[in-house]
C-alpha cells in the first residue's frame, strides 16, 4: 500500500504586485504520478520551486514522512531526496553534456576531475533516456528537445525519492514522450513519487494517477487522472472549450515562400517546398530531423551551403535576418529564453522589439506608440501580468511564450514561421493562438508551423511536410494525414546526410 | 487577476530603491558638509563640478558601451589623442580652430569605429579590442606630439573658463553631453537597440536588429564623447598633453557601475552615470579637504566602488 511521502499545506507566496500562491495543498504518495494542472500563471512552477528550495513560502508548511521540513536551498531538497527538472533549463551552454550531467559532483581521481569516468557515466545516463549524443558535445549545440532529455538524465542521476518535472514534454516528439513515460512508469513502480506538470491533457490519463488542479494560486480540486477532459478543462479554466483545433481553411493564393534545394552539409540536404498565401503548412519529424535548422537558415539566422529562398518570387540574400524581415518573414524561435526574449526588459519593450524600427522617425522611437500597440497585443493574447512594465523574466513560462508570439503579431509579417509556437501554453490560450493563425491566413498571409505536438500539426495544417535525418521525406494533405502515417514517414531510413 | 494585485509600493519607495546612488550622493554631501566647513562653499562645489566634468563626459560614452554588454578601455587614450589632434592641426598645420575641432571629433569617432570593427567583424572580445586601442591611441598621441604638450588655440581654451564670474563652461558641457546621452539612450533607435543587444544579443538579432551596425554606432559614440572630454580637459590646462587622461577609463567605468548599470549589459542610465561621476568627485574633494593622504584615498574609492555594486546586487536578489 502506498503511503504519503510529502504533504504541502496552505502554501502562500507573493511577489511584488502579485499573489502567486494563495493557499495550496498537495498530497503526494510513494509510487504515484501526480499531475499538476492549471492555466498559465496559475502557480504550478512557483509551487514546485518551493518544494525544490528555490523559493521560500510566505505561509503554510511542507511535511515529509509526516514531519515538518524546511527546504531552504537546492542542497536541502537534494538531501531530502527531491530532484527537480525546471521548466526553464538549467544547463550551462558552454560546458559539454558530460560536464553538465556531473555539475557540482564530478567523479574525481587524486583530486582532479576524472574525465574518462565522467564521460562514461554520462554515456550510461544518456543511454537510459535514449538520446543519441556524444557526451563531449557542447550543450549549446543540442537543440531544445535534446537539452530537455539531458535535463531529465541529470535529474535521474540523483536517485531521488521525489521527482518533480515541470513540463518535460513541452518540446518532445511522440517517440521521446513514449520513452520518457516508460522511464517514469519504471520509477513509479520502484516507489518514486513523481510530480508531473503538463499542458497536454491527453497525457494525463496515460501517465497520471491523481490530478491536483490549481487556479489563480489556489488548489481547487484533486481528482483521479481518468477524469473526463472537459471536466478537467472546466476545473482549470472555469469555462468549456468547444473546439481544440479550430482550423478554418482559407483561400489559397500565389506562393509566398519558396525554398529550393536548401542544403547545409551535415545538417539538412536538398530541401525544397513552398508555402502559399492562405496556407498553413505543418512540418513534422523526430527530434534532430533538421526542421528547426531549415527554418533558421531560410530566415537568415544561420548560413547554408547551397540552395535558394524566394519570397513572392524574389530571392533572399543568405544569412541576412534583416532582409528576410523586410521581405515579410517572421520567426518565432523554439527557445524563447535564449533566442526570443530580452529577459531583463519589460513586456512592452519585448513586444516592441520587432516593430521598433518602423516606429522610428528621424532616428527617434515613438515609444508611447509602441506601448499602445503592446497593450493591444497583450490584451489580444491574454498575457497575464501585473502590467506592461513587468520584467519578462518574472512572467510564467506560458506567458513568456505569448510575448514571443506577440512581438511578431505586432509586426504584421506575411510569412510567419512558428517553431514550437504553443510550447508551454495552456489549452485555452492555445485556441487563442490557433484563432490568430486562422485570422492571418484569412487575410492572405502564410504560416509555416513546426511542432512536436503531432495532434496540433494534424489539427491545424492544410498540408504536412515530414522531415527525417535532414531530408524532406514526404508530404501529406491534411485530409490523409494520420498520426501513424506521419510517424511512418518520420522514421523512414534515409542515408544519413554528411 | 485584478483581485490578486497588491497595493503597489509607494512611488517614493520605488524611486529610492531604483536610485540608491542618489541617496548615497546626498548622504555623502551632508556628511562632508558637517565634517568640513569648506565643503559647502560655492567655489568648492563648482570646483567639484569641474572635477567631475571630464570623468562624467567619458562615462556617458562608456554608458552606451556598457549597456550593450561591452566595455571600452580606450576612452582615456582616445581623449588624449583627440586633444593632441586638435592642438596639432591648429598650430602645426595651421587649420582654423573650428576645423581643427571637427578633425579632433572625427579622430575620436574613428578610434571607436576601429574598435567596433574589431569586435563586430573580427569577433574580438570588447576587452581585447579596446585594450589594443588603448595602446594605439596613446602611442599615436605621443608620436604626433613628439612627447611634449602642444598649446591649444586660444578660442578653444575659452572652454576651460567661466561664463560671467562663476559658471564654469566644463560644467555646462557636461550637462549638455548628459542630456544628449539621455536622449540617445531613451528616445532613439540606436539607444533602444543598445539595451536589446545587451539584454540578449541573439534575440535582438532574430528581431531584425543589425547588431554589427549598432555596435559601430555605439563605439563611435563612445569615441566621440571621449574626444569632447579630451578637448575640455586640454582647454582647462590650455595645452594638449599626450599623457593626459591616463587611467581615466577606469574612473569612467566606475562611474557607470556606481550609477546602477550592469556590466553584463542591458541596464544603465545617463542620470545614474552622472550621479556616479559626482560621487567620485565629491569623495575625492572631501578626502582632500579632510587631508586624507592620496594613498588612502585610493583605498577608500576602491571600497566605495565595491560597496556600490554590492548593495545593488543584494537589492536585486531581494526582489527576485
Ligand atoms: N520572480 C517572480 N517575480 C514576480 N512575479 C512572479 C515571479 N515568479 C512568478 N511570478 C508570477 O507568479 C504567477 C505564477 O507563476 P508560475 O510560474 O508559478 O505559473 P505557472 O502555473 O507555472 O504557469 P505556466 O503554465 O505558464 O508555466 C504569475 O503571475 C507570475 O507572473
Ligand atoms: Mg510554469
Amino acid at each position: 500500500m502506498s503511503q504519503e511521502i510529502l504533504r504541502a499545506e496552505g502554501l502562500r507566496k507573493t511577489f511584488p504586485g502579485v499573489v502567486a500562491l494563495d493557499g495550496v495543498d498537495l498530497s503526494l504518495r510513494t509510487g504515484e504520478v501526480h499531475v499538476l494542472l492549471g492555466e498559465n500563471g496559475a502557480g504550478k512552477s512557483t509551487l514546485i520551486k518551493i518544494l525544490s528550495g528555490a523559493y521560500h513560502p510566505d505561509g503554510g508548511r511542507v511535511l515529509m514522512d509526516s514531519r515538518q521540513v524546511h527546504i531552504r536551498s537546492a542542497g536541502d531538497a537534494q538531501r531530502l531526496g527531491i530532484a527537480t527538472i525546471y521548466q526553464e533549463f538549467n544547463l550551462v551552454p558552454q560546458l559539454t553534456v558530460a560536464e553538465n550531467l556531473a555539475l557540482g559532483r564530478p567523479p574525481r581521481r587524486f583530486g582532479f576531475v576524472d574525465v574518462r569516468r565522467m564521460e562514461q557515466q554520462a554515456g550510461r545516463l544518456l543511454e537510459r533516456v535514449g538520446v543519441d549524443v556524444d557526451p563531449r558535445t557542447p550543450t549549446a549545440r543540442l537543440g531544445i528537445a535534446r537539452m530537455q532529455m539531458v535535463e531529465i538524465a541529470k535529474a535521474l542521476a540523483l536517485d531521488a525519492r521525489v521527482l518533480i518535472m515541470d513540463e518535460p514534454t513541452a518540446v518532445l516528439t511522440t517517440s521521446e514522450v513514449a520513452r520518457l513515460f516508460a522511464i517514469v512508469r519504471q520509477l513509479r513502480d520502484e516507489g518514486v513519487a513523481v510530480v508531473f506538470i503538463t499542458h497536454h491533457l491527453e497525457e494525463i490519463a496515460e501517465i497520471g494517477g491523481r490530478v491536483t488542479v490549481l487556479r489563480d494560486g489556489r488548489s481547487v480540486a484533486e481528482v483521479p487522472a481518468n477524469t473526463r477532459r472537459d471536466e478537467l478543462v472546466g476545473l482549470m479554466v472555469g469555462r468549456p472549450i468547444d473546439q481544440q483545433y479550430p482550423r478554418r481553411p482559407a483561400e489559397r493564393g500565389e506562393p509566398l515562400l519558396e525554398v529550393r534545394g536548401l542544403t547545409r552539409r551535415g545538417v539538412f540536404d536538398d530541401v525544397s517546398f513552398e508555402v502559399r498565401a492562405g496556407e498553413v503548412v505543418g512540418m513534422a519529424g523526430l527530434v534532430g530531423a533538421g526542421r528547426t535548422e531549415v527554418a533558421r537558415a531560410l530566415f537568415g539566422a544561420d548560413r547554408y551551403d547551397a540552395g535558394q529562398v524566394f519570397v513572392r518570387g524574389r530571392p533572399l540574400p543568405p544569412g541576412d535576418v534583416h532582409a528576410a524581415m523586410e521581405a515579410g518573414l517572421g520567426l518565432v524561435p523554439e527557445d524563447r529564453k535564449a533566442q526570443g526574449l530580452v529577459l531583463g526588459a519589460d513586456v512592452a519593450e519585448n513586444l516592441g522589439l520587432v516593430t521598433m524600427r518602423d516606429a522610428t522617425r528621424a532616428g527617434f522611437v515613438d515609444r508611447p506608440g509602441l506601448r499602445r500597440t503592446a497593450a493591444k497585443v497583450a490584451e489580444q493574447l491574454g498575457i497575464r501580468m501585473t502590467g506592461l512594465s513587468q520584467e519578462v523574466r518574472t512572467l510564467s513560462g506560458g506567458n513568456q511564450q505569448k510575448v514571443v508570439i506577440g512581438k511578431w503579431l505586432a509586426a504584421n509579417a506575411n510569412v510567419l514561421i512558428l517553431d514550437e509556437p504553443t510550447r508551454g501554453v495552456d489549452v485555452g490560450a492555445k485556441v487563442e493562438i490557433y484563432q490568430l493563425v486562422n485570422a492571418l491566413t484569412a487575410a492572405g498571409d502564410a504560416v509555416l508551423m513546426i511542432s512536436s505536438d503531432l495532434p496540433e500539426v494534424l489539427g491545424m495544417s492544410d498540408r504536412i511536410l515530414v522531415m527525417a535525418r535532414g531530408r524532406l521525406v514526404g508530404e501529406l494533405p491534411a485530409a490523409e494525414a494520420t498520426q501513424d502515417a506521419v510517424m511512418a514517414l518520420a522514421t523512414t531510413e534515409t542515408s544519413h546526410v554528411r | 487577476m485584478s483581485a490578486d494585485v497588491l497595493p503597489r509600493r509607494s512611488p517614493a519607495a520605488a524611486w529610492l530603491a531604483e536610485n540608491g546612488a542618489v541617496v548615497a550622493l546626498v548622504v555623502l554631501v551632508v556628511a562632508l558638509s558637517l565634517l568640513s566647513g569648506d565643503f559647502l562653499s560655492l567655489t568648492n562645489l563648482l570646483n567639484v563640478g569641474v572635477q567631475a566634468a571630464v570623468t562624467a563626459i567619458l562615462a556617458f560614452g562608456s554608458t552606451f558601451v556598457i549597456v550593450t554588454g561591452g566595455i571600452d578601455l580606450s576612452v582615456g587614450s582616445v581623449a588624449a589623442l583627440s586633444a593632441i589632434s586638435l592642438a596639432w592641426t591648429a598650430t602645426s598645420a595651421g587649420l582654423p580652430w573650428p576645423l581643427a575641432t571637427l578633425v579632433s571629433l572625427a579622430v575620436g569617432i574613428a578610434c571607436g569605429l576601429v574598435s567596433a570593427a574589431l569586435i563586430a567583424y573580427g569577433k574580438l572580445p570588447p576587452f581585447i579590442a579596446t585594450l589594443a586601442m588603448l595602446g594605439i591611441a596613446r602611442g599615436l598621441a605621443l608620436v604626433v606630439s613628439e612627447g611634449s604638450p602642444i598649446a591649444m588655440p586660444d578660442a578653444v581654451s575659452e572652454l576651460g573658463g567661466t561664463i560671467g564670474a562663476y559658471l564654469p563652461i566644463p560644467l555646462i558641457v557636461m550637462v549638455v553631453m548628459g542630456v544628449i546621452a539621455a536622449v540617445i539612450l531613451n528616445r532613439t533607435y540606436p539607444g533602444r537597440a543598445m539595451y536589446a543587444i545587451g539584454g540578449n544579443q541573439e534575440a535582438a538579432r532574430l528581431s531584425g536588429i543589425k547588431v554589427d551596425r549598432q555596435l559601430l554606432i555605439t563605439y563611435a559614440l563612445s569615441g566621440g564623447f571621449a574626444a569632447v572630454a579630451g578637448i575640455v580637459l586640454a582647454s582647462r590646462l590650455a595645452s594638449a598633453q599626450p599623457q593626459a587622461a591616463a587611467g581615466y577609463e577606469l574612473d569612467a567605468i566606475a562611474a557607470v557601475v556606481i550609477g546602477g548599470a550592469s556590466l553584463s549589459g542591458g541596464k544603465g542610465r545617463a542620470l545614474g552615470t552622472l550621479v556616479g561621476a559626482l560621487i567620485l568627485a565629491v569623495l575625492r574633494n572631501g578626502l582632500n579637504l579632510l587631508s586624507v593622504s592620496a594613498f588612502w584615498q585610493q583605498v577608500v574609492i576602491g571600497v566605495v566602488i565595491a560597496l556600490a555594486v554590492l548593495v545593488d546586487t543584494l537589492r536585486r536578489r531581494g526582489t527576485n
